[in-house]
C-alpha cells in the first residue's frame, strides 16, 4: 500500500531509473531458477553479470598473510578507533596514495596520478553521477557512443536531469566511434537547442569489450578540445585488457597532447571489475580540473568509502609485489577465459566482436534473427532465457543501433559452468541450423519448432544454496 | 568556469561559512597531550569516542566476524561480490532490532522497510530526492545541524524554511512557530512538502518532548505533508527520561497502518550511537512502499560496504553486547556531560539542560559585547584564536539569538576536557564581564539549582558530521 503519487517527487514515482526495462526479465528468470552444479544443474546460468571472479584466490591469500590489514583482527585492532571515527572526505592519505599507485601500475607505469586528485565515490555508479552534477546543469546533455552500459541512463540522468545524446556506432567498423558521428550528433543537438556539456564513454568499452587505440583517442580529444566540452573516461575495466593494442588511458594521451585543455579531462575508476570487489563500493573520480576536484570531494560526502575498507585496501594496494602479480594474473586469466569462450563459440559457428578487454564478449546472433528487428532480437532473447536457460543481455538494452548483438559474460563463473553454458548454446545453435535447413522455403519462427532436450525444472526455493547471494539489483554495474 | 555546473560555482555546499576558520585553525595546530599541549582543542566535532573499548573487546572475542569468516570458513569472495542494493538481510534485521532496543522494544521495525545509505548524510539527501521537487520546501526548527543546508538542498534543489525556536522556552517547538513557518513558505511561493526534525536535537542536546511530537504529528496530519525524524542520536539519551521516538507517538495515537504513518519517515545511522562515522552506515525507515522502492534504487549511489555490513550484522546481532553497550554508553555520556556542565558552571557559564547528544548548547550571551551576531563572531574568534578551543557558533546553526555555542564533550579524553574547561575559565575571568559575572553567577547558580525547572542553555558549535574542509 502506498501514498498518493502526488505526495512523492517525480523522481520517486517515475521510471527514469530505467529498471523497468524488459531486460530485467532475464534477471528474474535467473533469480527464480539459479543454476547450481549440484543442487540445480538445470537452472539458468547467469551470463548477464559482468563480475570478475577469476582472481579472488590471490586476494584471499594476501588477506591470510596480512592479518594486520584488518582493523578487526588482533594484529590490526590498535588501529580500530582511529579508523572507525575517520570520516574526512579527503579519505585516508595512505588509501589515496595506494589507489593512485594502483592506477599507475594498471597503466604500466606510463602515467603519474597525484593522490590529491583522487576523490572517493560510491562505486563508479556514484562517480559518474557526481561528475554529471559537477559538469552539467539540469537539461544539459552529454554525448554517449552506443552501445553503452545500460545503467548510464540511471547514473548520468536520473537525479541529475542531464540528458544523454547517443552517438550511433555500428558494426561496419566494429562499433568504433568516428569524428563524423560525433560531429553529426553534436550538430543535431545544437539545432534543437540542446546544450552539450561533454562526451562520456567507457574505455575499455562495456559492452564491446574493446579498448580504444591511440588514433581514436586522439580524435576524441581533438573533438572535445575543439568544442571546449568535457571528456569523461570511465576506465573501470582498465586492468582487464589482455591483447593489442593494450590499454591506452586518456591520462597517457594528455601527456602527448599538450594543446588539449586539461580542465576538460576527467577519469572515473573503480575496483569493482579489475579487482572483483563490487561489494566494497570503491569508486574514484580523478579530475584534472581543480574546481571539479573540490566540488566532487564535497559531494563525496554522499558516498564515501567505508574507512574499514579504505584501511584494508591501503595496505593491500601498497604491496607493490602483490599488485604487480595481481595485475599480471588478471590479464592472463581474463585472456584464458576469453579464448575458451570465443573458441567454444567459434566451433559452433557463432562469432563475436573481436575484443581485447572486459569480462564479456559481444556475440553476433544476427543470423539467428527471424528478421533484422528488435522485436526479433527480444524474441530470440526470450528463447535463450526460457529454453536454453542462459541469462545474456540483448544489445537493445545497451542502446545498440543494430539488432542481433548480445553481451555474454564469462568471468563470473567457474570453468565447468562455462563449458555447460557452451554446451547448451551449441545444442541450441545446431538445432536452429537444422530447423532452418528443414524449412528452406518457408521460415517458421523458432518458438514453434524449437524443441530442446532440457526438461523444464520447477524452481524450488530450498534448492538454492544458502551461500548463493544473487544480486537482485540488475542495474548494479552489470 | 561557465563550463562547469552551477553546483560547482555556487556555494550551496555551505562550506564557505566562517565556521571553517575554526576547523582550519584546529588542523594547523591540533592539541596533543605530549607533542602539542598548547594546541587547539577540538570541541566542534560531535563524535562519540567513549566506548571503543567495548567494541574492541567484542572483536577480540569474535574472530569470525573480525576476519570475514562464517563458521570458520572464509566468506571473503561472497562479501567481495555482494552489491545487492537491498542490503544484507541479516544486517537489516540486526539494524531493525537494534533500533527497537533503543526504543525499549515498544515499537517494531520491519527490516524490509529499511533502506541502507552511506551515512545519514546520504539518507537525508535521498529522502529529499524522493519527497521534494526542486523548489519545494521542508520546515526545520532552528537551531539545526548546519550540514542540512548541504544535505537537503544542494543537489536536490529543495529549500529549507526555518521554524523559529527561542530560548524563552528552551528552544521547544510551538504551534505558532510551526504555523508561522508554514505561512512564511507560502509567502515565498514555496510548496511545503514536510517537516524535518532531529530527535534528539543537534545542536540542542535535548530530546523532543511528547507534547512536541504530538504537535508535529497533528501538524503534518492537518497539512497532509511528510515528517522526517532524524533519530541519529537516539542511542545517546542519558537523561532520566526515556527516548520517545515519533514511532512511539504513531503507536500511541493509533496511527499505525494509516496514511499518516506512510508520511512519517525515520533516518538513522551508527555514526553517533556506536561512534563509527567512518563506516558510513545510514538508514531510511519508511512505511511507504514507493518510497522504500525509490530510495532503494537511489542507494546504488551510496551502498554500505559489504565487509562493513557483515561485521556490524554480527556485532548488532549479539544482544548481550548491544544491551551492555547501550547501558554503558549512556552512563559514560552522562558522566561526561556532567563534567562539562559543572566545569562551565565554575566559569559562570550555563547551558540548556540537556538529556542526550554528544554536546551541550552553551549560553555565552553574557560574554557578548552587544547582542548581535557580529559580537558572537568576535567572541568566537577570541575563543578559537586566544583560548584555542574550536567550538561552534550558534549562527552557523541558524540560531535566531546570538550568543549560543555548541560545545562537544565526547570526542576527547577526560583530561583534555578538563584542560579545555580550565582554559575557558581563565579566559572568562580575564574579561571584565567575566569577572563580574563569575562572582554574581556563583550566587545565581546556587539558587538556580534549587529550582525544579532549570533553563540553562549551552551553546554548541556545529559541524559534527560535516567533514573537515581542509
Amino acid at each position: 500500500m502506498s501514498l498518493d503519487k502526488n505526495m512523492l517527487s517525480k523522481l520517486a514515482v517515475g521510471d527514469k531509473h530505467g529498471e523497468d526495462s524488459p531486460y530485467f526479465e532475464g534477471w528474474k528468470a535467473y533469480d527464480n531458477n539459479p543454476f547450481h552444479p549440484e543442487h540445480n544443474p538445470q537452472g539458468v546460468i547467469q551470463m548477464g553479470l559482468a563480475e570478475n571472479q577469476l582472481c579472488s584466490d590471490l586476494i584471499k591469500e594476501w588477506i591470510k598473510a596480512n592479518p594486520q590489514a584488518s582493523i578487526c583482527t588482533a594484529e590490526g585492532i590498535d588501529g580500530f578507533s582511529d579508523i572507525a571515527v575517520f570520516q574526512d572526505y579527503h579519505g585516508l592519505k595512505q588509501f589515496r596514495q595506494a589507489i593512485a599507485a594502483f592506477m599507475e601500475r594498471a597503466r604500466g607505469g606510463r602515467v603519474r596520478f597525484e593522490e590529491e586528485r583522487v576523490v572517493m565515490s560510491g562505486g563508479a555508479t556514484g562517480a559518474n553521477e557526481t561528475l554529471m552534477f559537477c559538469l552539467a546543469d539540469r537539461g544539459d546533455a552529454f554525448l554517449v557512443p552506443t552501445p553503452y552500459y545500460a545503467a548510464f541512463d540511471r547514473d548520468l540522468s536520473w537525479r541529475t536531469g542531464v540528458r544523454i545524446i547517443p552517438v550511433e556506432c555500428n558494426s561496419s567498423n566494429n562499433f568504433q566511434v568516428t569524428r563524423q558521428a560525433l560531429e553529426s550528433a553534436y550538430l543535431d543537438a545544437q539545432e534543437t537547442g540542446i546544450k552539450i556539456k561533454g562526451l562520456i564513454l567507457a574505455n575499455p568499452s562495456n559492452p564491446l569489450g574493446t579498448s580504444l587505440d591511440r588514433e581514436t583517442l586522439r580524435t576524441l580529444m581533438d573533438f572535445i578540445n575543439d568544442k571546449q566540452i568535457h571528456l569523461v573516461c570511465d576506465e573501470i575495466y582498465a586492468a582487464t585488457v589482455f591483447a593489442e593494442p593494450g590499454f591506452v588511458s586518456v591520462a597517457e594521451m594528455i601527456q602527448e597532447m599538450d594543446h588539449v585543455n586539461r580542465d576538460l579531462i576527467h577519469i572515473v575508476y573503480s575496483l569493482s571489475k579489475d579487482m572483483g570487489l563490487p561489494g566494497f563500493r570503491v569508486g574514484v573520480v580523478y579530475s584534472y580540473n581543480d574546481a571539479v576536484v573540490t566540488c566532487a570531494r564535497r559531494m563525496s560526502s554522499f558516498g564515501l568509502v567505508s574507512s574499514q575498507t579504505q584501511s584494508f585496501l591501503a595496505a593491500m594496494l601498497s604491496d607493490q609485489s602483490f599488485v604487480d602479480n595481481f595485475l599480471k594474473e588478471v590479464s592472463k586469466r581474463v585472456a584464458k577465459r576469453h579464448l575458451m569462450f570465443t573458441e567454444g563459440l567459434k566451433e559452433m559457428g557463432v562469432s563475436c566482436l573481436r575484443s581485447n578487454a572486459g569480462l564479456f564478449v559481444l556475440m553476433d546472433l544476427r543470423q539467428m534473427l527471424k528478421d533484422q528487428t528488435f522485436e526479433s532480437e527480444m524474441a530470440l532473447w526470450r528463447i535463450i532465457i526460457d529454453k536454453v536457460k542462459i541469462n545474456i543481455s540483448p544489445g537493445s538494452s545497451f542502446h545498440c543501433s543494430e539488432p542481433g548483438w548480445f553481451r555474454v559474460c564469462f568471468a563470473n563463473m567457474d570453468e565447468d559452468t562455462l563449458q555447460i553454458a557452451l554446451q547448451r548454446m551449441k545444442s541450441f545453435v545446431l538445432r536452429d541450423r537444422e530447423n532452418k535447413n528443414c524449412n528452406n522455403k518457408k521460415r517458421k519462427s523458432f518458438q514453434e519448432n524449437l524443441k530442446l532436450s532440457f526438461s523444464s525444472m520447477t524452481y524450488d526455493e530450498h534448492v538454492r544454496t544458502p551461500r548463493l547471494m544473487s544480486p537482485h539489483s540488475p542495474l548494479v554495474r552489470t | 568556469m561557465k563550463q562547469l555546473s552551477t553546483k560547482v560555482t555556487s556555494n550551496g555546499h555551505g562550506q564557505d561559512s566562517s565556521y571553517f576558520l575554526g576547523w582550519e585553525e584546529y588542523e594547523k595546530n591540533p592539541y596533543d597531550e605530549i607533542k602539542n599541549p598548547n594546541g587547539m582543542i577540538q570541541m566542534g566535532l560531535a563524535e562519540n569516542q567513549l566506548c571503543f573499548d567495548l567494541i574492541e573487546s567484542w572483536l577480540a572475542k569474535n574472530p569470525d566476524a573480525a576476519s570475514l569468516k562464517r563458521n570458520g570458513q572464509s566468506i571473503f569472495k561472497e562479501l567481495a561480490l555482494f552489491q545487492d542494493y537491498h542490503g544484507m538481510p541479516e544486517f537489516k534485521k540486526a539494524m531493525a532490532e537494534f533500533m527497537e532496543e533503543i526504543r525499549g522494544n515498544r515499537v517494531t521495525f520491519n527490516p524490509k522497510k529499511i533502506v541502507l545509505a552511506a551515512g545519514s548524510t546520504s539518507a537525508n539527501e535521498t529522502l529529499m530526492f524522493c519527497l521534494a521537487e526542486p523548489g519545494d520546501a521542508f520546515l526545520l526548527p532552528t537551531p539545526y545541524y548546519p550540514g542540512f543546508d548541504r544535505d537537503l538542498k544542494w543537489r536536490t534543489g529543495a529549500e529549507i524554511v526555518p521554524i523559529h525556536c527561542s530560548s524563552s522556552n528552551g528552544f521547544q517547538i510551538t504551534e505558532s512557530a510551526l504555523q508561522q513557518a508554514y505561512q512564511q513558505a507560502h509567502k515565498l511561493g514555496l510548496k511545503v512538502k514536510g517537516v524535518l526534525v532531529t530527535n534528539p536535537s543537534n545542536p540542542l542536546g535535548t530530546a523532543l518532548t511528547r507534547r512536541e511530537l504530538n504537535l508535529l504529528v497533528d501538524f503534518i496530519t492537518s497539512k497532509n505533508i511528510h515528517l522526517i525524524s532524524d533519530e541519529i542520536y537516539s542511542g545517546t539519551m542519558f537523561g532520566f527520561e526515556q527516548f520517545i521516538s515519533v514511532m512511539d507517538v504513531l503507536k500511541d495515537k493509533k496511527l499505525e497502518n494509516t496514511d499518516v504513518s506512510k508520511r512519517v519517515h525515520v533516518v538513522y545511522s551508527l555514526s553517533k550511537d556506536l561512534g563509527l562515522p567512518g563506516f558510513r552506515v545510514g538508514a531510511i525507515y519508511s512505511n511507504d512502499d514507493m518510497i522504500v522502492s525509490a530510495a532503494t534504487k537511489m542507494s546504488s549511489f551510496g551502498l554500505v560496504s559489504s565487509q562493513t555490513q557483515y561485521l556490524l550484522s554480527a556485532l548488532l546481532s549479539d544482544k548481550k553486547f548491544t544491551s551492555q553497550y547501550l547501558e554503558e554508553n549512556q552512563k559514560r555520556l552522562k558522566s561526561r556531560q556532567k563534567r562539562l556542565v559543572s566545569g562551565l558552571e565554575s566559569a559562570g557559564i550555563t547551558c540548556l539542560r540537556s538529556n542526550a547528544g554528544l554536546f551541550c548548547w552553551v549560553d555565552m550571551r553574557h560574554l557578548l559585547d552587544t547582542n548581535t551576531f557580529e559580537a558572537e563572531l568576535d567572541l568566537w574568534k577570541k575563543i578559537v584564536y586566544n583560548v584555542k578551543l574550536n567550538i561552534s557558533p550558534g549562527s552557523s546553526c541558524h540560531c535566531t539569538e546570538p550568543g549560543w555555542f555548541r560545545v562537544c564533550f565526547a570526542n576527547m579524553s577526560e583530561d583534555t576536557l578538563d584542560l579545555a574547561l580550565k582554559r575557558l575559565k581563565t579566559f572568562v575571568e580575564s574579561t571584565d564581564c567575566g569577572r563580574m559575572i563569575s562572582r554574581s553567577s556563583h550566587e545565581r547558580l546556587k539558587s538556580l539549582r534549587k529550582k525544579t525547572v532549570s533553563n540553562w542553555v549551552f551553546r554548541v558549535s556545529w559541524s559534527d558530521r560535516v567533514p573537515d574542509e581542509r
